[in-house]
């Protein structure tokens, strides 16, 4: 079963939400950035041409325009593959455990995946960045031989930032796959 | 609780028949390593099986049934498989279907409550993980722990999940040795079934590596014993050997080697590795120097680094004494103590005159002193280049001495005058109690420690001016030295054999898993590891 919300992030960007739900343990969620903008990718572009051209009439070294071009297109293929996130996905499944995939605009895929035991909890946790204060989504993970204690918080979605309302729908998403994992660990 | 059944993907398009795996009830999963076929007799199947666990001491057992079948449905092919869950009794009874040409798979895993309740049997929602059976037996996947004890490795299996599952795996690797070509009783189904991997390369290197090891290792026992004669120990040779950093270098690869060729297998992976490592950079040094050596050895440059070293040495040797007499006269428009100055210049220019002639006594011995050294390059590049840095030092001997002196005036000066300005403040250093006490001085006493330390302070500023500049130039020596020594570190302990498996085979260097789900079957999820 698919579904696709739209909802917008920290900054009023547009995000969308793909819901797959494969079974009652087992749940993908994809949250998909804008993709790069033509009009600012031209603005860059531009300024760092004409700064060159600038800088060649002052010089009259050619090299300087070759160079700018050169660092352009080197500039732009790093961002691609280094910088800029198009989707970044989490799957949950019980009892196995969760992952969270980053693709970048260059096609590049980054996975992490965490252990079901090293999961404690998924929670919904503000914090102050820059000059906003926003909600993030975290796992956090704990050790399993002091399992009182909590080792390590994993953010989730660091680089689309949804807000609230679209990490609520997550949220609870997960916390029924969780609670099913739960009752039947203490029920075996 | 969900079913975890982790099923090989070489296995996905192979015959019908038994699977054969371990169970493993902490983590709720069962690990399918192989497929039987038909046709079979289970008591063969059963000592198999018996062989394979005291090989590996990993609990194998018939986990299930695996039912490829066609479109057309086999019934009686599915009633046989079923009746064979009577014979090879096991707890949960896993059942895999596909049928051929399709996407769709189907898994049943079967509890049986016991005995005494007949008929009633619990269903358990199964998730289905394939696995690359190649890539997490060739990856360091598996928990590297060594119980302490030695107790059975089982043990370990109830910590670190998923790790404990490909642990099984690659323990299990006795079951994999035999391929479809090899006549037995059974026929199995595994990544290895279509012919056993194997580089002869390797092969013929691990049958090599036995001789050899035992070869190098008599030899470097005998160099040893050598170096560990009582000759070495006479003095001044300790003393000088532990300033030489050659030595130092040549002791550090003599250990090396001992533990590269030593007669005992690496315990675990991170050993290994560390021996590949110290084994790659010792030939990539070798190789370097032996490149030196060629570059060195021809055209003559030999002869040509010798005829520029005196000139050099003489050069240096006038520069400093250029240096000394400006601070003889006034550096940096200073006014200096005409007596003390004149005193140090004309001491410390007399050491250089000494020093240039011993240097001129040698130079007919250079070229020849050179080319023995050049032939030491063999040994690696990393002693070339402690023989380098111990040159540099011989050679700038004189600024060592001259900053050993001036350290050694100021030091003194320093000690005076803060014990004459305790004097002057009418206090005493106390040696018993190491603190600084209250003391009352005769006036004779009073008169002396004064104007000693007025005299001291007036002749402050001239030593602290050739403290300062030797102190420049010994720091100097001593930097171009750290260079050195911190590129014949670089090559010690560069890891170049794990960079190399990272770029060429990063599976083996894997400690992570990446999971994609994909199209699902009815209410099973399959998901592909």
């Amino acid at each position: 079963m698919e579904d696709e919300r739209i909802f917008s992030d920290i900054c009023g960007g547009r995000l969308a939400l793909q819901r797959r739900y494969y079974s009652s343990f087992c749940r993908e969620f994809c949250v998909s950035c804008p993709r790069l903008s033509l009009r600012s990718l031209t603005s860059v572009t531009c300024t760092v041409w004409l700064v060159a051209y600038g800088l060649f009439t002052l010089c009259e070294n050619s090299t300087i325009l070759s160079a700018a071009i050169f660092i352009t297109v080197l500039g732009l293929l790093g961002y691609l593959h280094f910088v800029k996130i198009d989707q970044e996905t989490l799957l949950i499944i019980d009892s196995l455990g969760i992952q969270m995939t980053s693709s970048y605009a260059s096609g590049k895929e980054n996975t992490t995946f965490i252990e079901m035991d090293k999961v404690k909890d998924i929670v919904i946790n503000e914090a102050i960045y820059m000059q906003k204060v926003i909600y993030y989504l975290c796992i956090l993970l704990k050790d399993p031989r002091e399992p009182q204690k909590i080792s390590q918080v994993v953010p989730v979605f660091q680089s689309a930032k949804p807000r609230l309302d679209c990490l609520i729908e997550v949220y609870k998403s997960c916390q029924e796959v969780l609670a099913h994992q739960k009752a039947t660990t203490t029920r075996s | 609780m969900v079913l975890k059944a982790f099923f090989p993907t070489c296995c996905t398009s192979a015959d019908s028949g038994l699977l054969v795996g371990r169970w493993v009830p902490e983590q709720n999963s069962a690990v399918v390593l192989a497929v039987v076929h038909f046709p079979f007799i289970p008591i063969q199947v059963k000592e198999l099986l018996a062989q394979v666990q005291q090989a590996s001491q990993v609990g194998l057992a018939v986990v299930g049934t695996w039912c490829h079948r066609q479109q057309e449905s086999e019934e009686s092919l599915g009633h046989f498989l079923e009746g064979l869950g009577t014979i090879f009794s096991h707890n949960p009874w896993l059942q895999l279907c596909r049928e051929r040409g399709s996407k769709f798979w189907s898994c049943k895993a079967t509890h049986h409550q016991g005995p005494g309740i007949a008929g009633v049997s619990r269903e358990d929602h199964v998730i289905l993980i394939f696995y690359d059976q190649r890539k997490v037996l060739l990856s360091y996947l598996h928990p590297p722990t060594i119980l302490p004890d030695g107790q059975a490795r089982d043990a370990t299996a109830s910590s670190e999940g998923l790790a404990a599952i490909f642990d099984t795996v690659s323990r299990s690797e006795v079951l994999f040795c035999k391929d479809q070509f090899d006549e037995g009783p059974v026929r199995l189904s595994h990544w290895q079934s279509e012919g056993v991997e194997a580089s002869i390369f390797m092969e013929l290197a691990k049958q090599a590596s036995g001789p050899v090891c035992l070869l190098v290792t008599c030899l470097l026992s005998l160099v040893s014993a050598a170096s560990a004669c009582r000759l070495w120990k006479l003095w001044p040779l300790p003393f000088i050997a532990s300033k030489l950093s050659t030595c130092e270098q040549l002791h550090h690869r003599l250990e090396h080697l001992t533990l590269v060729f030593s007669t005992q297998k690496a315990q675990s992976p991170a050993q290994l590795m560390r021996k590949a490592n110290m084994l790659v950079s010792m030939l990539l040094d070798v190789a370097l120097g032996l490149t030196l050596l060629s570059w060195l050895h021809s055209n003559n440059r030999i002869g040509q680094l010798a005829d520029a070293l005196i000139p050099m040495a003489d050069h240096v040797a006038e520069e400093l004494q250029h240096l000394l007499q400006w601070l003889m006269g006034a550096p940096a428009g200073l006014k200096m103590n005409r007596a003390l100055d004149q005193v140090l210049g004309r001491f410390f220019l007399y050491h250089i005159h000494l020093w240039i002639s011993y240097i001129h006594l040698m130079s007919p011995f250079i070229e020849r002193i050179l080319w023995h050294v050049g032939l030491s390059a063999c040994l690696g590049l990393t002693v070339a280049l402690s023989i380098l840095s111990d040159i540099l030092a011989l050679l700038t001997f004189h600024i060592y001495c001259f900053y050993v002196y001036g350290a050694r005036l100021y030091c003194l000066k320093i000690c005076g005058l803060s014990s004459l300005w305790r004097l002057f403040r009418g206090k005493k250093w106390n040696v018993l109690r190491q603190r600084v006490d209250s003391c009352s001085y005769d006036l004779d006493q009073l008169f002396i420690g004064t104007l000693l330390f007025t005299i001291l302070v007036f002749l402050l500023p001239t030593t602290a001016l050739y403290y300062l500049v030797f102190t420049l130039l010994r720091l100097l020596v001593v930097t171009v030295q750290g260079l050195i020594h911190l590129l014949v570190d670089l090559i010690n302990s560069l890891p170049l054999y794990s960079l190399g498996l990272r770029l060429c085979r990063p599976y083996r260097l894997a400690v992570a898993v990446e999971s994609r789900t994909f199209a699902q079957s009815y209410f099973h999820r399959a998901a592909e590891l």
